[in-house]
């Protein structure tokens, strides 16, 4: 379904955009994240939105507009994996926030499609540090079943959503036993109800029945979860919560699993990509901040990419509404804590891309890939640096932002004025 | 949603920020004249029959700090910036004592010193933080251990963080790591008066007197906008407004003024048979401020509200030393300028409430740009690890926007610039001869992400070696644990 749903999306940009649009992007080492590694000096070449070529030697076909990128670096966009833009303005303003409903009678059944806004705040200031795509969560609500999220551009378009209903949010940290009860065994015992309640839906719920744990209409959203449609997102960061997830992932074969938070996933590293299930983590962390989190360290990022996890890293700690933006960062110390520079910047692009299923379309620089593209002026993890344009199926994108409005008017001071601008 | 995400800096951070405890009062008074000669714990200086005027004791939990053991240690060849404007290269630096003993090129090597290849590395003074919460606001962020707010009153000037502080915090070892060689702990922003802040070695130690930075002057932590107003409107008391929150200051400065008054008169007269004024803890505090002896370290986000609290202080005759967060510091450079106030800011918070919607990257460069002193704080256990790398976004953001600042400027924004926000600034901060041996020696650039900590010094002791695992500071807490120990 998805797949059919990416499909549509990628041809209607098609046809969106002026026919026949050919742009080169030259002269800047190009990170491919594929097989041809990086290229020193190379050109990306986009025809119609869809990156036709990309690496050295490529030809240029006569009176294509094209991008000098100077000696700068050329990458695929930054595919966040794990924000809530576009769903909350000021986060203590409540009347601005639709990640969490607390009072809600839903829980599968939450969409946050319904409620994302393109035109999101916060969206243009994580575009024009780099980041073209991002998964869309909602928070915990009244239950552990968070809701069902979804896949953006950062284009502010209002298209930009161009995947809906991509994979179900569910907390079993502490927040999320809170809501089951008070306990982690409550937790548990709440998800296996509900996955009952789903797994023999409609047929328990016919003759006024109701489901052991969550309504009828929930019941029918969590199906496609438990039957493997869309992956589920775990919220977890206890190593021995981390097993629990792997013996219940076992249990249920036809379920996909995702981890999120995941700590102390380091601990469990080699169990974790033996089942073949990725991991999204903040590299970040490495306090104990709480009795689930005590062995939080730096190099985890380091630990799980030698064991073969999946990993793909967010910026939990920062926020996800507003800071999105700092993954390059985080990224980064993720290299200074021992990951290699190429595991590290896949972790922000193609592996968000392969986990939410798109991998073939976002993520690298190759051909086939929507031209999802940023210039930089240096190492993209290098807290100094920063774009010079980003593309977005091949469009240019604004480089500007409210805070880049903010920083021009403010420059043009009056010494010693009453007023700090002029306009 | 994720459990962390109740800790975004999002609808409970702003309290946690504001964390608070102060407690205020104690000492005082020896802002008058003779402080008394011994501090045996007698809390007063003696009663009025011994013929003695009574004054308090200004310093009744006084630091016990003592430097660890140094060896005398020759960085050679690194590029040293000293804090204060310079960058310096192929520069050595010789500590002895745990004194900065000299800087040039091609030092001569003291017999018996330890001699460290600096070649390719970077030498910094330590970084210090104007604004933590470390210790009060501890890991692990229980129930327990919430200690920063005195959240029972909006004035709370007679509580004190140091009473607060725990100083088996892990994250003072992350910090060190991160090479953090001095910090200012605060109570936090959830009453307009939080108490005193306490200025901090990052040593390992047993009690807070045993990291108290000698001779540091105390701090009152104040806060303006949202966190009071809410905190306390929603509790149906005042403030319950912006409007609340500047009578409840002016309230309180008033009463700090007759307080004062009170205690001069008595002083003056010299009537040792005179009944003292009767001691009062909060106002103990405040009178600190009125005399100049306790630095104002104020909450603030809006630049209207900053600018209000300058009329204030004029109003009553004080001074705000800095003002922290000041999202808004750029809008109003100038105007901190003209009046001496710095400004400590973070490079890319924000969002998270309505004062913090104007959050911009290039805040500190602008305010730095304005002829204001401006710095980088964390209020964040997180953040402390890396102001080196905030600092550089900040410098970054700053560069497009065609301000000039070299780098040797901005390192100013981790080390001597809060330093001064703090009145230690003779004793730290920049290196300088004679001064603290305070100092980082980094893998790379501090700019750069992929820049760490190899070496930290304070007081001339390296207490981190980043290839030295058996060196490393560890805090009670984590004996034991599950992946003990930080990295």
């Amino acid at each position: 379904m998805m797949k059919s749903l990416l499909c549509a999306a990628i041809l209607a940009t098609g046809l969106g955009t002026a026919t026949a649009q050919t742009l080169a992007i030259t002269n800047g080492r190009v990170v491919t994240n594929t097989e041809a590694g990086m290229v020193e000096s190379g050109t990306v070449l986009i025809r119609d939105g869809v990156i036709e070529a990309a690496g050295a030697d490529i030809a240029i076909p006569d009176g294509v507009e094209t991008i000098d990128a100077n000696g700068g670096w050329i990458t695929p966009g930054i595919f966040h994996p794990h924000t809530q833009l576009g769903l909350i303005e000021v986060s203590a303003e409540r009347s601005t926030s639709d990640v969490a409903a607390p009072a809600a009678s839903f829980t599968a059944a939450i969409d946050v499609a319904d409620g994302f806004n393109p035109a999101g705040g916060h969206i243009p200031d994580s575009r024009r540090r780099g980041v073209t795509r991002f998964a869309v969560f909602p928070s915990t609500g009244s239950a552990l079943i968070g809701g069902r999220g979804a896949l953006a551009n950062s284009s502010g378009a209002p298209d930009s959503l161009f995947d809906d209903r991509t994979f179900l949010y569910i907390d079993l940290s502490q927040s999320g036993a809170q809501t089951a009860g008070g306990s982690r065994n409550a937790a548990w015992a709440y998800l296996r109800a509900a996955f009952e309640d789903a797994r023999f839906y409609p047929g328990r719920f016919m003759s006024h029945h109701e489901g052991d744990a969550i309504n009828r209409f929930d019941a029918a959203s969590l199906v496609s979860a438990v039957r493997g449609e869309i992956p589920i997102v775990l919220q977890v960061e206890r190593a021995s919560d981390i097993r629990r997830a792997l013996r219940f992932a076992e249990q249920h074969p036809a379920a996909r699993f995702i981890l999120a938070g995941a700590a102390e996933s380091w601990m469990v590293a080699d169990e974790i990509a033996a089942a073949g299930i990725p991991v999204i983590m903040d590299p970040l962390r490495n306090l104990p901040g709480s009795f689930d989190v005590l062995a939080a360290r730096l190099d985890a990022p380091a630990r799980l990419h030698a064991a073969g996890v999946q990993t793909a890293y967010t910026t939990i700690s920062a926020d996800l509404y507003f800071n999105p933006r700092l993954i390059t960062q985080h990224a980064g110390n993720a290299v200074a804590n021992g990951a290699s520079w190429d595991d590290a910047f896949r972790a922000i692009t193609l592996t968000p891309a392969e986990i939410y299923g798109v991998g073939d379309r976002y993520g690298a620089l190759a051909e086939g890939y929507a031209g999802d593209v940023v210039i930089w002026d240096g190492d993209p993890l290098e807290v100094m640096s920063a774009p010079v344009a980003v593309l977005i199926d091949g469009e240019r994108q604004p480089m500007t932002s409210r805070q880049t409005r903010l920083a021009e008017r403010y420059s043009e001071r009056v010494p010693n004025g009453q007023y700090g601008y002029r306009h | 949603m994720l459990e962390d995400s109740s800790r975004n800096k999002g609808a409970l951070w702003p309290i946690m920020a504001g964390a608070l405890a102060g407690l205020a009062a104690l000492g005082l008074a020896a802002c008058n004249g003779t402080a008394p000669d011994e501090a045996d714990g007698s809390d007063t200086a003696s009663s009025s029959g011994e013929g003695e005027l009574v004054r308090y004791d200004a310093d009744p939990y006084p630091s016990t700090y003592e430097p660890f053991e140094s060896d005398i240690v020759l960085i050679q060849g690194a590029t040293v910036f000293d804090g204060i404007g310079g960058e310096f290269e192929n520069h050595d630096v010789l500590m002895q004592d745990g004194r900065i003993a000299a800087m040039g090129e091609g030092l001569e090597a003291p017999e018996d010193a330890i001699i460290v290849d600096g070649r390719g590395r970077y030498v910094t003074p330590g970084v210090i933080d104007i604004h933590s919460h470390l210790g009060v606001y501890p890991s692990p962020s229980v129930g327990a251990h919430q200690d920063g707010n005195e959240i029972t009153a909006p004035v709370t000037a007679e509580v004190w963080a140091e009473h607060g502080v725990w100083p088996q915090d892990p994250g003072f070892d992350a910090a060190l790591a991160g090479g953090v060689t001095t910090l200012h702990v605060l109570p936090g922003s959830a009453n307009l008066f939080g108490g005193r802040g306490v200025t901090l070695r990052n040593v390992p130690s047993r009690t807070v007197q045993g990291m108290k930075f000698p001779e540091a002057p105390y701090t009152l932590k104040m806060a303006c906008g949202e966190n009071p107003k809410r905190v306390y409107g929603g509790q149906g008391r005042a403030p319950g407004s912006r409007m609340g929150n500047m009578a409840g200051y002016r309230e309180a400065w008033q009463r700090a003024v007759e307080y004062r008054r009170s205690w001069d008169r008595y002083w003056d007269e010299g009537d040792a048979d005179a009944t003292p004024p009767t001691r009062n803890m909060e106002l103990d505090t405040l009178m600190g401020v009125l005399e100049g002896d306790i630095l104002v370290q104020m909450h603030c986000y809006r630049a209207d509200e900053m600018v209000q609290v300058l009329d204030m202080a004029e109003e009553f005759g004080y001074e705000v030393t800095t003002f922290h967060h000041a999202v808004e510091a750029y809008k109003i450079g100038d105007i901190l300028a003209d009046n001496d106030v710095c400004a400590a800011v973070w490079a890319d918070w924000g969002g998270f409430k309505m004062e913090a919607y104007d959050s911009i990257n290039e805040n500190l460069a602008l305010v730095h740009d304005a002829g204001a002193c401006a710095m980088i704080h964390s209020d964040d256990q997180l953040g402390i690890q890396r102001l080196n790398q905030e600092v550089a976004k900040a410098l970054a953001a700053g560069r497009r926007l065609g301000i000039e600042v070299t780098d040797g400027e901005a390192v100013a924004w981790f080390t001597s610039n809060p330093a001064r926000g703090l009145g230690i600034f003779d004793e730290t901060g920049s290196l300088e001869e004679g001064k603290r041996a305070d100092l980082v020696l980094w893998s790379a650039h501090p700019f750069s992400t992929y820049a760490v900590a190899d070496h930290v010094y304070i007081d001339g002791a390296l207490m981190y070696d980043r290839d030295d695992p058996e060196r490393r500071t560890m805090r009670d807490f984590s004996l034991g644990q599950p992946g003990e120990g930080v990295l």
